[in-house]
């Protein structure tokens, strides 16, 4: 057992760092906040020559083929300063799908396209009636000759109105149980009959848009994966993304702690530094606790996904999914609560990680949904 | 013991429901999508619509209704004050405005000359005159006695010269109630006092405060050789810390956020039983139904101890009356953020987005969760008040 982070991780965190405090000052991420692209170009290059949209793309297809908690580490750090732009969708969401599901020619075309930063994708999967269950999917792929038609709508769907390619999770056959029937897509953003409308959502660094499919052609080719049993690969690529996510928010309440406890110290009230008053010590303090934990489950959550056996990986995930997504809501209510009115006001930046994790929580299952998924996997 | 209301009581809540429920059709379209007791800042539209309802209150002498008959009002017991209450916050109606008749009226009321009480009630009980709160400053936060906003006497005027921060509609309301130090040589709560202020006299400069949805509703003041006469002191010199002391103490029994949060919790139950996720009722999710029974619960926990709060403050109890309304406070702001938080989750995606035609239940939900956390810090934090339960309520010793 060794559960340290070696010297070349820990460079990796400390270039990240220094990366991003140069290239993703919160002036810029207030900017992106209103912005209708949400990022820039420049920023998406840099990170690319950083090597970042590769790290996790296997060495056959021009990645690096590190592991997710290489992946993890770097998205702690853009976690921690809210990265605008559509790196996680495209690195996580969009490459972990291609990764399980993929053919060799599909992983070529598509995956050294992410590792060089030339294409961005993202994942489609919630619908009206599934709340904050990915499974729940109606959407319908009809088969005619060599095409599939598919008629839906998808909600809440990260960085679609920037996407190059869309991996998109519809029913090709009604099934005994949610799971049955489903089959993975992947198809261009801009084919025809799919309109993407841009929700006017909380958390507005991150995009999240509503895609209606109107008679979309799409040939069997653009199958990702096998036909109607696409759950259990969608199923991997989700756990892994799951996991991703937490990472952000781990690097979210990260930043809010640290931010809470300095406010703390220099904050000057009824003579001394509020920091000095036990209620607020001990707020720090369970802020400390609900980070430190929550960078515990995530990292074993991470290692178990390339190396626990299937069933232990998923719980890992599952239960990673739930905590870290509460602790970091708590710990962005906790800061607020600290900094009392200053928390409150819109230019402080504390509003923004409140907003992220709230989205973050019903990203891929809610806790709710990952504790019910939990117990059936329990032995 | 008897909680029942007796016939005259319930006839006259039956009497104010009818008013109230005729008046907020009159409501603007986005009234509903935005919760809080603040909501009437939240735009011109609104503003109006508060104008509008104070006028209508007005007609019926329903400001006032609490005050001595002395004074213009007609001595309505504490009960009937309650039951008002309870329906202005179930309707969620607008009209009495929360800093000139919740604070300052009753300030003048205990601590006014004749003459400002004859000069300023009866614009306030016409519902002709909006005040805002001239208290918090940028290092007079939690700790308020630590305010450094001066006002020194020059002949018969007083010269403030300072900056408040969180003037709730300082931009919409015509005067300020303001707690500035008239003895420099004093430090915290000592040498402070309470003036009447107009917001368009000379050297007054209002700055929006945008909070974190970004709307404006909250400013800072800045004042600058300010010159206010001696006759909008109020209260004696010096003496003004006491005088904040009595305000607090109207604010914090909290019925209507009970009753107000029940309503939410009936309209997020009704939104439960007609929608279906993962092709099963909302309403049947045994998870939900759980949490959503222990709110509601909670509610009834809380508005019963407001009716004690009442009763007590009614018989003249008031150290357990103020001990009491903190607990409320305390209680009632941490429940608030779970009605928040348990809508956000229920909702799910449709708890994210604003209103548009994705959002539910008026679309108020994210602008909900974002708002309920200043409820916890606002009108004294929930550190501050379960201090003063510790030290006045219990005796326990300071540090």
């Amino acid at each position: 057992m060794d559960i340290t982070l070696n010297k070349a991780q820990l460079n990796v965190i400390k270039e990240a760092r220094k990366f991003l405090k140069k290239e993703c000052p919160s002036e810029f991420v207030r900017e992106m906040f209103e912005d209708q692209k949400g990022y820039t170009d420049e920023l998406w290059d840099k990170i690319v020559q950083m090597d970042w949209t590769a790290i996790s793309i296997p060495e056959e297809y021009g990645g690096m083929g590190m592991a997710l908690l290489d992946l993890v580490l770097i998205l702690e750090e853009t976690g921690r300063v809210l990265l605008p732009g559509p790196f996680l969708s495209t690195v996580s969401l969009f490459a972990e799908a291609l990764v399980v599901a993929g053919s060799d020619k599909q992983k070529g075309f598509f995956l050294s396209k992410v590792a060089d930063g030339s294409i961005k994708g993202t994942l489609a999967l919630f619908e009206p009636d599934g709340g904050s269950n990915p499974g729940y999917i109606q959407t319908s792929a009809n088969p005619e000759g060599d095409s599939f038609i598919l008629n839906g709508t998808k909600l809440m769907v990260p960085d679609a109105h920037v996407a190059d390619y869309l991996i998109c999770a519809a029913r090709t056959r009604p099934g005994a149980s949610l799971e049955e029937g489903i089959t993975l897509f992947i198809l261009p953003a801009d084919t025809p009959g799919m309109e993407i409308t841009v929700h006017p959502t909380m958390d507005s660094i991150r995009k999240y848009s509503q895609i209606e499919m109107r008679q979309v052609t799409i040939h069997r080719d653009q199958i990702l994966g096998e036909l109607d049993n696409g759950w259990e690969a969608l199923d991997k690529a989700m756990q892994r993304s799951q996991v991703a996510i937490c990472a952000e928010s781990v690097g979210g309440a990260q930043w809010a702690m640290e931010s809470a406890t300095e406010y703390a110290k220099n904050r000057i009230q009824f003579g001394q530094p509020i920091g000095a008053f036990q209620a607020v010590k001990h707020r720090c303090a369970q802020m400390f606790a609900d980070v430190e934990s929550s960078r515990s489950i995530l990292y074993y959550a991470a290692w178990a996904q390339d190396h626990e056996e299937p069933t232990a990986a998923s719980i890992a995930a599952s239960a990673a999914k739930a905590y870290c997504s509460e602790a970091f809501t708590r710990v962005t209510c906790d800061n607020v609560q600290v900094l009392g009115g200053a928390g409150f006001v819109w230019e402080d930046d504390i509003h923004l990680y409140l907003k992220r994790a709230k989205a973050n929580e019903i990203a891929l299952g809610d806790p709710d949904y990952h504790r019910d998924r939990l117990v059936d996997l329990l032995p | 013991m008897d909680f029942q209301f007796t016939k005259e009581q319930e006839a006259l809540r039956e009497e104010f429901d009818v008013f109230f429920g005729e008046e907020m059709k009159n409501a603007p379209e986005t009234w509903y999508s935005v919760v809080g007791i603040e909501s009437i800042f939240h735009s011109d539209e609104h503003f109006k619509f508060h104008k509008y309802m104070a006028g209508k209150l007005a007609e019926k002498g329903w400001i006032s209704r609490a005050w001595p008959k002395a004074n213009g009002g007609q001595d309505a017991p504490m009960l009937e004050q309650l039951i008002f209450n309870e329906v202005v916050a179930w309707h969620r109606a607008p009209g009495i405005d929360p800093f000139a008749v919740g604070m300052f009226a009753p300030t003048l009321l205990v601590g006014g000359t004749e003459e400002q009480k004859r000069r300023l009630l009866p614009p306030i009980a016409n519902g002709e005159v909006f005040y805002s709160q001239g208290w918090s400053e940028p290092d007079a936060g939690s700790d308020l006695a630590n305010l450094s906003t001066t006002a020194i006497k020059d002949g018969d005027e007083y010269v403030i010269n300072g900056q408040k921060t969180w003037s709730t509609g300082a931009h919409f309301a015509d005067h300020m109630f303001l707690l500035a130090r008239t003895d420099p040589e004093s430090s915290r709560s000592k040498g402070l006092s309470m003036f009447n202020i107009k917001l368009d006299t000379p050297g007054i400069e209002v700055r929006p405060l945008l909070y974190m949805d970004n709307n404006h509703v909250y400013n800072d003041t800045f004042f600058k050789d300010v010159r206010v006469p001696a006759c909008d002191l109020i209260g004696a010199e010096n003496e003004g810390w006491a005088l904040t002391r009595q305000t607090m103490n109207f604010e914090r029994s909290n019925v209507g956020g009970f009753v107000e949060g029940k309503r939410s919790l009936e309209e997020l139950i009704d939104y439960m039983n007609k929608t279906r996720r993962n092709g099963r009722l909302l309403s049947k999710d045994p998870i939900y139904r759980q949490q959503v029974a222990q709110l509601y619960a909670a509610h009834e926990v809380g508005q019963t101890l407001a009716y004690k709060i009442a009763w007590e403050q009614q018989k003249g109890g008031l150290s357990f009356a103020a001990t009491a309304a903190s607990e409320n406070k305390v209680f009632g702001a941490e429940l608030n953020q779970q009605v928040a938080e348990l809508t956000t989750k229920i909702l799910g995606p449709y708890g994210q987005v604003g209103p548009s035609k994705w959002s539910s239940l008026d679309g108020k939900a994210p602008g909900h969760y974002q708002f309920c956390t200043a409820m916890n810090i606002f009108a004294g934090s929930n550190e501050v008040q379960r201090n003063l339960i510790a030290w006045v309520g219990l005796g326990l010793p300071r540090t």
